[in-house]
């Protein structure tokens, strides 16, 4: 009996889906999966959670009024850390701290830390140029409404025009986000289990890589859909905020 | 109560405020009328350094604001200002927008005077000679309500008070203009500059924040107000002064500026005004 080239294949890939299953449910690959999955959420949410802080930082001393020289040099300061960190790839970032900074410091971290460290102070000088636009767009009239009734810079900024910014950048905060969740599968070079190293294992086991691979990238597209839609809603319940009472 | 004494504001080589010099009384509301670009608005926004003099000085109780060594937010904080754009806080509440800064500023001076009391007791543990700890009477709870309370009657005086809980962008001009003027009072200011409180209102919401202002004049408020309203100024005011090319051209009471203007520059201008 003769077998058509499109049998063929899809026989083939009921084998190795086969394979893949073995590997995945009956010798328990998933186990590993879910941890690679709970380390990629945790490195890109906790990484963004310090870079909106420290982008915020940053984004507050660049556009504040440069009178004294100590504002001066902080502002020197955070030039110099964006350009460090925009201007590296993160997988240099990655293996600098890693084999580099921490040993000469003698710090002991585990890879996971290590990885939310970096991609928070990376995601912090690119969320520090989308904070500061944020900021920019905010009427400096509310600035000035904030200094007339005799409260500081900062508590200003703090209580009036950094959370309208925020309002104003929650979209691009968001793709920061996504990029970060993508960008987390080059943690493997540390050595931090992720969702790419969790299905190169099952690969390996028997050296058949498309299912895994396949199913990876499934999954990678399902938590971002999902990311999307969370942005989506949040997106729409501030902008009624804006609108009604808040009752 | 505020001395301007030569005050002079440049923009690189323009020059907006020409040495200026002149006081204001306790009680007295000056009126600053001119034509645009005259530099009355900067005139009065360098009263409370919301723009900062290239050179001069403005004394208010006694002390010189325009010195960058002074507490610039402790004076601001018994100076209202109320803009031309309203500047409500967009991200509040009415509400919230009037307590703001009073509850701001109650709970960082309430920690304030905890912060010193620990350090006095600190202190009265080495040394022999006691000294008294701040008496604290009142919880952050206490404070909040105090001036929960105080907001809500400022709202009740403007008729506002179902409005205290919506965002500023569901509000007219004139219920923003009006909720500004109470944001303001609410820190129980000693003088209100008003930079041009009517100019963005449509004409039918300009009467209810002239009545406000009214009120608050009758009340003895000190106040300096910048308005293209020549009839409010001639009615409310008790000294004009007339800007041009960043001078005080004039300084007369308004039945004298407006009735018989001594400078030929004033005169021009009037003569357009009533032309219109």
């Amino acid at each position: 009996m003769k077998i058509s080239p499109e049998e063929e294949i899809m026989g083939s890939f009921s084998i190795k889906f086969e394979r893949f299953w073995q590997v995945f449910y009956d010798h328990n690959g998933y186990v590993r999966v879910l941890e690679g999955l709970k380390n990629t959420i945790t490195i890109a949410i906790f990484g963004l959670i310090i870079g909106v802080i420290i982008g915020t930082a940053i984004a507050a001393i660049e556009v504040s009024p440069k009178k004294s020289i100590f504002a001066r040099i902080l502002n020197r300061l955070c030039i110099f850390y964006v350009g460090l960190f925009r201007g590296t790839p993160i997988v240099v970032q990655l293996l600098v701290t890693y084999y580099v900074a921490l040993p000469l410091l003698g710090i002991n971290m585990t890879p996971v830390n290590v990885c939310v460290l970096v991609f928070g102070l990376n995601s912090g000088a690119y969320v520090s140029e989308i904070m500061r636009g944020g900021i920019l767009s905010v009427d400096p009239g509310q600035m000035e409404a904030g200094r007339a009734l005799g409260l500081s810079y900062g508590i200003t900024m703090i209580k009036v025009v950094v959370p309208q910014a925020v309002k104003n950048i929650l979209p691009t905060i968001g793709n920061e986000f996504i990029a970060l969740i993508k960008e987390t599968s080059v943690v493997s070079f540390v050595g931090a289990l992720d969702l790419y190293v969790a299905f190169n294992y099952i690969g390996t086991n028997n050296y058949e890589f498309m299912v895994p691979y396949l199913v990876m990238a499934l999954i990678y597209i399902v938590l971002v859909m999902f990311i999307s839609f969370l942005i989506k809603t949040m997106e729409r319940s501030l902008r009624r905020s804006d609108r009604s009472s808040k009752s | 109560m505020i001395e301007v004494v030569n005050l002079s504001l440049n923009y690189g080589d323009l020059k907006v405020l020409k040495d200026i010099s002149f006081t204001i009384e306790q009680g007295e509301k000056i009126a600053i009328i001119g034509p645009s670009g005259s530099g009355k608005s900067t005139l009065l926004r360098c009263l409370n350094c919301m723009e900062e003099p290239s050179s001069g000085s403005i004394i208010f109780e006694g002390d010189d604001i325009a010195d960058s060594s002074v507490d610039l937010n402790l004076h601001r904080r018994s100076m209202g200002m109320v803009f031309q754009q309203f500047n409500l806080f967009n991200n509040k509440t009415v509400i919230d927008n009037i307590m703001m800064a009073p509850l701001h500023i109650g709970l960082h001076n309430l920690r304030k005077m905890k912060w010193q009391n620990i350090l006095l007791k600190l202190r009265n543990l080495f040394s022999k000679e006691k000294k008294p700890l701040n008496e604290i009477s009142s919880t952050p709870a206490q404070i909040k309500a105090e001036i929960k309370d105080s907001a809500m009657s400022l709202l009740r005086r403007i008729g506002l008070e179902d409005k205290k809980d919506v965002y500023p962008s569901t509000l007219s001009g004139g219920e923003k203009q009006r909720i500004a003027i109470v944001r303001a009072l609410a820190m129980n200011p000693k003088v209100m500059l008003f930079d041009e409180p009517t100019s963005s209102l449509d004409p039918e919401m300009v009467g209810e924040v002239l009545d406000l202002i009214r009120v608050l004049a009758d009340e003895g408020m000190t106040m300096v107000i910048v308005t293209h309203e020549m009839g409010f100024a001639k009615e409310v005011a008790t000294r004009v002064l007339f800007m041009d090319d960043g001078r005080i051209a004039e300084d007369s009471p308004p039945e004298k500026l407006f009735s018989d203007p001594q400078n030929p520059r004033t005169k021009e201008f009037l003569s357009k005004v009533k032309a219109l």
